[in-house]
């Protein structure tokens, strides 16, 4: 079954769980995006929200608190980007980059002593019997809820985006803020809904980072997590179902790289430890190219701040 | 003038006069500046550092004033950061990671009255940069011994930063240690490309355990790996840079820890009292820079009296981890039967041992 040494069934249920963090904070940038808002603050709000959830896991033991406070402390650091963004108008770029740096800041200030804690156990969902089966078991079975939710929350997203009522009225304002507004939509407080929705879903991968990944706080420990999101976002042209693709190669073929190095494999490590970049670019860029016209398929009115003059 | 001061310069005068030019004016406040390469929350290498910044305040009080920037980027950001401090007014400047090496040197040569001390490299290009670094290599022996001894599926493991001489000879010392006692054992090595990303470090413990390795030893700076092989039973690790101790019950059985607070303390001390000069100090477990934290009681007593028997004796000079005959990863002869290793092939030592698989990246 080993495949130059390499067991492809762990491999994959290995990349599935190394993917979660990337996967759920691009998904929130997704929604972001989609209505309009360019908040490069992702790195800043996985990290509050990696401590946020292990405080949260420590005090109660629960880690499904945990993750419950990471959702709600990465969207009050988002909240703040909201507040300057949409109601004073501030420059987009300029305040998501200084969210990151507030984020990284107040979290390491706010993680002293909380260094050398273990967080209570994440464990696997279903018994067992299911995740002992060859194959399957470990791929399908074998994972802890925020695999299966993170996949749900792909499902849903695509879902809600491509069908619903509400998917339109975020398509709408992060296309044409001025006809959203002139239909008597509020521009302004749907997008910073979406903000705070992507400040939570960023801070529930930065509190599996340090709930689940690494299980421990370290000062800066999402360490660039947040920008391989943003860069999948784009790369996956603001779609859910690409997003998870780019999420999963990038976490794939980091996990493979370093089972190769492991395994002994010829190629060079220097090659091996720049292909999750490379990789993962070109095969989304490869996908989002067969379309020309709106090729890439940004939002027209992203990184825009709407004022209503009329 | 206050007649103080008039008194105190006629003082230095006087001594001037008395001792030459080799005299050097002391000076009544330092400000010691510090890079680092991580975060102080790091709870290994950066964090260790952090300590042995602040035993200056503990020694010095008043007369030592502290600054320091964490997460600086190896490369052109560090020179920009080592501008900005010596342009700040710091009189000493720490550069706490190899990667330093070259803007160490660069912003020391544009600002000759402060002193450089940069740590783990080579390069002195200036009469103000110093050099320091400490004998790890000596620890990982004693780590590769404990290896060699404790591993059951006779593979072990080794998480490289950067294919640098300082890990290289890690490598080679752990993996030599680790043969002399278990001739069965395999090594095998992931570069991890990085200083500090905890959950890179945590995959690529996984990736080793994964393929059957059940001993640990990283160069990486945070304690992730620790956390990921305590999630598999009959793994073993070891703190790195600092003593990790919270992973006691679990995989840590032992630790190098560096302990560069004795270091600082002197060299600040230097410089207050006005006999400070360049150096290129490279101390080991003999130096008290390089520390073995506690054998854990995981580690059956005889291989724990073992292991602390060869930290002792390299400690008194007895022993050398590097010690011939030692062939080159090609067969080639390195080190003749009974030779030890020449301070210069370590430090500049680009080449695994006989034994080892892999090539070392370019």
């Amino acid at each position: 079954m080993d495949i130059g040494g390499i067991n492809p069934v762990i491999l994959i249920a290995t990349l599935m769980a190394s993917a979660v963090p990337i996967l759920m904070a691009a998904l929130g940038e997704t929604v972001v995006e989609r209505s309009g808002v360019l908040n490069l603050g992702v790195e800043g709000m996985m990290v509050v929200g990696a401590l946020g959830g292990f405080v949260i896991a420590v005090a109660t033991g629960s880690p499904v608190l945990g993750f419950v406070g990471g959702a709600v402390a990465g969207a009050l650091l988002s909240l703040i980007f909201a507040l300057l963004t949409q109601v004073f108008l501030a420059n987009q770029v300029a305040t998501g980059l200084a969210l990151t740096m507030f984020g990284l800041g107040v979290s390491s200030l706010g993680g002293q002593g909380y260094n050398g804690i273990k967080p209570p156990p994440t464990g696997q969902l279903l018994p067992d019997a299911l995740a002992d089966l060859p194959v399957v078991g470990p791929i399908l079975f074998g994972h802890d809820w925020m695999v299966y939710f993170s996949i749900l929350m792909t499902a849903i997203l695509w879902w809600v985006l491509k069908t619903t009522r509400l998917g339109l009225i975020i398509r709408a304002v992060g296309e044409s803020h001025e006809a959203a507004h002139a239909l008597g939509y509020k521009v302004n407080r749907i997008r910073l809904m979406c903000i705070a929705f992507g400040g939570a879903m960023a801070g529930m991968g930065g509190a599996y980072i340090s709930l689940v990944r690494v299980p421990q706080w370290v000062d800066g420990i999402t360490a660039g997590a947040g920008w391989i999101a943003l860069a999948i976002v784009v790369f996956a042209s603001w779609k859910p179902w690409r997003v998870l693709i780019g999420a999963y190669l990038f976490g794939g073929i980091t996990v493979l790289q370093l089972n190769l190095q492991v395994a002994g494999s010829a190629i060079p490590v220097e090659y091996l430890s720049m292909a999750p970049y490379l990789i993962t670019i070109i095969v989304l860029v490869i996908m989002s190219a067969g379309k020309r016209g709106k090729a890439n398929g940004a939002p027209a009115a992203l990184g825009q701040n709407f004022h209503a003059s009329r | 003038m206050k007649r103080r001061n008039l008194l105190a310069s006629a003082a230095i005068g006087l001594g001037l006069a008395l001792s030459g030019s080799a005299f050097a004016e002391g000076m009544d406040h330092v400000k010691a500046c510090f890079v680092y390469v991580g975060p102080i929350g790091d709870g290994g290498w950066t964090f260790q550092h952090h300590q042995g910044a602040m035993s200056l305040t503990e020694a010095y009080g008043d007369k030592v004033e502290i600054q320091f920037q964490e997460n600086v980027p190896e490369g052109a950001d560090a020179e920009r950061v080592l501008t900005q401090m010596a342009l700040g007014g710091c009189n000493i400047i720490f550069t706490t990671s190899f990667g330093y090496m070259d803007a160490t040197n660069a912003v020391a040569a544009k600002f000759p009255d402060v002193k450089f001390e940069h740590a783990t490299g080579f390069k002195r290009d200036s009469a103000n940069v110093s050099n320091y670094n400490a004998r790890f290599y000596e620890g990982r022996a004693v780590e590769g011994l404990i290896a060699g001894r404790m591993t059951t599926s006779n593979k072990i493991g080794y998480i490289g930063s950067f294919p640098i001489p300082e890990v290289i000879m890690g490598i080679n010392s752990y993996y030599l240690n680790a043969k002399k006692v278990n001739p069965n054992v395999e090594l095998s090595i992931v570069w991890a490309f990085t200083w500090f990303d905890p959950a890179k470090e945590a995959d690529a413990a996984k990736a080793l355990i994964d393929q059957g390795v059940d001993v640990i030893a990283s160069h990486t700076d945070s304690t992730a790996v620790l956390a990921e092989a305590a999630k598999t039973e009959n793994v073993i690790g070891f703190g790195q840079a600092s003593d990790m101790a919270e992973y006691t019950d679990g995989p840590r059985v032992s630790s190098i820890i560096d302990n560069w607070g004795p270091y600082y303390v002197e060299r600040v001390g230097a410089l207050l009292d006005g006999t400070y000069e360049q150096a290129d100090i490279w101390a080991g477990i003999a130096g008290g820079e390089v520390k073995i934290g506690d054998i854990s009681a995981r580690v059956p007593a005889e291989v724990k009296a073992e292991a602390e028997a060869l930290r002792d004796a390299i400690g008194a000079g007895t022993v050398h981890p590097f010690t011939g005959p030692i062939n080159k990863q090609d067969g080639s002869a390195w080190l003749a039967d009974g030779a030890t290793a020449p301070d210069g092939d370590l430090l500049g030592m680009m080449f695994y041992v006989e034994g080892i698989t892999g090539d070392i990246p370019q």
